[in-house]
């Protein structure tokens, strides 16, 4: 195996992990005050509950990104042809 | 390990290859339409239970066009309803054993983000006529043409990305899980990805309802201006 092979693999591991970092705090902040305003104000439950799930999908997308560039790396590879 | 970004052509038309996904995507169009046109075919004033079911997804729909881009949902409701349907229709198929969703590959989420792209330039037009779109893209000021410009390309791309990376890391990981585990373990991990498919198709509606409303909302002021001629 050459060193390009290695280092793509190495930068996959490590795009996954460190991409999730950032949308894992960034989830857990927003689930938390959705989780507060419903608290205040249980009669607006349904739409801060759409609103945060809209919200929860714009934030993972940021590690699916991360996933795709790792996935990249991995399988299409133009360095390794 | 097989690649989830490349397919294996099942069958030729001509020198076109035919792929899985293509298969599920004609099975999902036909099951969709005729079951469309057979459930609408004896539409009666006082529902039936079937037509009541019907009538429920219809309203839905409607109401999430209604508080999502705060118009009458008449001219979207067709675009909008057909891409949710579609795409809740792709990512359960996994339901069915041996199927792989065809959102799950990058060609089907690409046609779905064009058809967001096209259709937002389509009601922007309709909303302010040729020019409003265009002036659309110079919104809050001339200043961001090149950005909004940039933005209506790498919205698609992102659109694309999502479903496409969302849908295909669950099929991903069951595929793992499947290899290392065996035969039952993976059921949790598709309950998962159910939901996740759920949302990712509400998800992809919104988004493009958003889009719809913002070029609606930005076309319709430029081109009242530009009919009374204040507007050089």
């Amino acid at each position: 195996m050459n060193w390009l092979a290695l280092a793509s693999i190495l930068a996959a591991a490590l795009a996954v992990s460190f991409g999730a970092i950032g949308p894992a705090l960034a989830e857990g902040r927003a689930v938390a005050a959705a989780m507060d305003a419903i608290a205040r104000q249980p009669e607006a439950a349904n739409t801060i509950s759409r609103t945060l799930f809209v919200g929860l999908a714009m934030i993972e997308t940021m590690a699916i990104y991360c996933l795709v560039i790792a996935l990249l790396l991995l399988f299409a590879n133009p360095l390794l042809r | 390990m097989r690649s989830p970004l490349a397919h294996a052509a099942l069958l030729h038309a001509g020198p076109v290859p035919i792929t899985a996904p293509v298969i599920v995507t004609w099975g999902i169009m036909a099951v969709l339409g005729l079951g469309g046109m057979a459930l609408t075919r004896r539409l009666s004033l006082i529902p039936s239970a079937r037509q009541a079911a019907l009538e429920l997804i219809v309203e839905a729909v409607d109401s999430q066009i209604r508080d999502t881009m705060r118009v009458e949902p008449g001219p979207y409701r067709a675009f909008i309803g057909t891409l949710f349907l579609f795409i809740f229709t792709a990512n359960w198929s996994m339901l069915v054993p041996g199927i792989e969703p065809p959102t799950a590959s990058l060609e089907t989420d690409a046609a779905l983000a064009g058809l967001v792209f096209l259709a937002v330039i389509w009601f922007g037009i309709r909303a302010g006529g040729v020019r409003g779109y265009l002036a659309s893209f110079a919104a809050p000021n001339p200043v961001m043409i090149p950005l909004n410009f940039i933005e209506s390309l790498t919205r698609s791309f992102s659109l694309l990305v999502r479903l496409f990376g969302n849908v295909m890391s669950g099929v991903f990981v069951i595929g793992i899980v499947l290899s290392l585990a065996g035969l039952l373990v993976p059921i949790p991990l598709m309950a998962l990805d159910l939901l996740t498919g759920a949302v990712q198709a509400y998800i992809f509606a919104v988004l493009a309802m958003v889009f719809i409303a913002q070029v609606v909302g930005e076309a319709k002021p430029a081109a009242t201006i530009a009919n009374e001629g204040t507007n050089p």
